[in-house]
């Protein structure tokens, strides 16, 4: 009986933080399209999320687009199937590992940063503070981070599926010995338009999580530093599932 | 003659968290012009009602009007409009740490107002200057300012759009005796200057006693005496008189266990 009763209590735990989520999305998303728009801080928030992440996402992308490349040929040598490896390459990138593992990382640099800025300034009162003045702290607040993060997710993926590409093509010519202009004919060849698209289309779904976990988990601390901290690791934690939970029905949907 | 209608009337105004009654059925006048200085300890519940009246909590039960107007239960644009009337000073500054001080102080004019940046900038300069603070103090951080000098930028930027109304929670505290004075004067010059009308919660009887017009003591969640400031002393309620000399003895008990 007490099983049932904590299930019971857990389902309706998720149901109404799903419902709280839901509300929450729904007026930031409401705040989007109606002024007065805070340019200003649109711009400083797509240069701390796009431009400031640029170094993070590039080094996963290099490296993971190496490592495939290796791994791919290790597979492919064993059926003399060599020559797809720079598809195989190019559509993992491009397809599924760029926006994912750029998501993953901008999660863990973003979000969490998101959190704890929002998460400090609703334990200090700045929050409060902001509605003093007749300014809406959702359309000041989360706005900004949303908007930019659907912007800029899509940006810096672009940028991964280039240097992803890059780190495979380094390291097949150098170290696999493929001919460097058959090497990217091969790459060029199969891919098309949709493949890159749809990366993209995932990358901004990603952005748009990461800043609403990001904000919601922030805006809703409680308790001071230990709520700030906890606001962290949830935005983290939850944007990440989200993520690998989103991919997977975006990319049924790509399929 | 019939009597002006008060800036702020607050009526039956009940609030609860969970099962704890924190305000109990508050009935207060506040009229236009008048420094009123709510007093009482520590989780009497001041605070969350200076919440209530501008807004940032809403009541269980109850009515506050401001200059008539019901604000219990308003849609957002007529809330807007009366946050306008409003200034606050929070107890612990409560400043964007994000922007310098001078676009903290600037921040309702750019926001509220739309007064473009350059002229905003200037404006900042003239109400730091009128709460003591250098034109350098304008370029720093707040993080780089002294606890003072923090509630006076915060001070700076609750008078900066000139409001109607303006909250002071608990002004004083974490100060030393010398700089809480001088944040009192300040309270009066700036309130005095704007004509506005004050409202102020604090457990320091210093400041009630040099900012206030009247006085009210919150007890339990209701108010249990008002009266001019000059009758204090001699209000003849066991409640006030204990809480103004500080004494452990008398009917407020404080939830303590004996060493």
């Amino acid at each position: 009986m007490d099983f049932i009763a904590v299930v019971g209590r857990f389902f309706l735990g998720f149901l109404a933080t799903s419902g709280r989520i839901a509300i929450f999305a729904g007026e930031g998303l409401g705040h989007c399209v109606r002024p007065p728009f805070y340019f200003r801080l649109i711009g400083r928030q797509m240069m701390d999320i796009g431009y400031y992440s640029l170094p993070v996402v590039g080094l996963t992308a290099l490296f993971t687009g190496m490592v495939l490349a290796l791994q791919s040929y290790t597979g492919f040598s064993r059926f003399n199937a060599e020559s797809a490896i720079a598809t195989v390459v190019v559509l993992s990138v491009t397809r599924e590992l760029a926006p994912v593992l750029a998501g993953l990382m901008i999660a863990g640099r973003v979000g969490a940063a998101m959190a704890a800025e929002i998460g400090t300034m609703r334990v200090t009162e700045q929050i409060d503070a902001l509605t003093t003045l007749s300014t809406n702290p959702v359309k000041y607040l989360v706005v900004p981070r949303l908007l930019a993060a659907i912007l800029m997710l899509p940006a810096c993926v672009f940028v991964a599926d280039i240097i992803g590409v890059l780190g495979g093509y380094l390291v097949s010519t150098t170290k696999l010995g493929f001919n460097p202009a058959v090497y990217i004919k091969n790459t060029i060849q199969y891919l098309e338009v949709i493949d890159v698209i749809s990366g993209l289309i995932k990358a901004a779904v990603f952005g748009f999580l990461i800043a609403l976990m990001g904000c919601y988990h922030g805006y809703n601390s409680r308790g001071g530093a230990q709520g700030v901290g906890s606001a962290t690791t949830n935005a983290v934690v939850s944007s990440s599932i989200l993520i690998l939970a989103a991919n997977y029905l975006l990319t049924e949907a790509f399929f | 003659m019939a009597e002006a209608t008060p800036k702020i009337s607050i009526r039956g105004l009940r609030k609860s968290f969970g099962r704890k009654v924190v305000l109990d059925g508050i009935d207060l006048d506040i009229r236009a012009g008048e420094s009123l200085v709510i007093i009482g300890g520590s989780g009497s519940g001041k605070t969350v009602l200076i919440k209530n009246v501008i807004g940032l909590v809403s009541p269980d039960d109850g009515s506050i009007k401001i200059d008539g107007e019901e604000t219990v239960g308003m849609n957002a644009r007529d809330r807007a409009r009366i946050m306008k009337k409003f200034g606050m000073l929070f107890q612990g500054g409560a400043l964007f740490d994000s922007l310098p001080v001078w676009e903290n102080v600037a921040f309702g004019l750019v926001t509220e107002q739309g007064v473009r940046r350059t002229d905003a900038k200037a404006r900042a300069a003239e109400v730091l200057a009128a709460v003591g603070l250098a034109p350098e103090v304008a370029e720093l951080w707040p993080a780089e300012l002294s606890g003072g000098m923090q509630k006076r930028v915060s001070l700076a930027r609750a008078i900066a759009t000139e409001p109607e109304i303006i909250l002071f929670d608990e002004p004083t505290t974490g100060l030393d005796p010398i700089m809480g004075d001088v944040i009192n004067d300040l309270i009066i010059a700036c309130v005095r200057k704007l004509g506005a009308t004050a409202l102020t919660i604090t457990h320091d009887m210093q400041s009630a006693r040099k900012i206030a017009t009247r006085i009210a003591m919150i007890h339990r969640g209701r108010i249990i005496w008002h009266g001019p400031v000059a009758e204090v002393d001699r209000s003849g309620n066991p409640f006030v008189e204990q809480f103004i000399y500080g004494s452990a003895e008398g009917p407020i008990q404080m939830e303590v266990r004996r060493l």
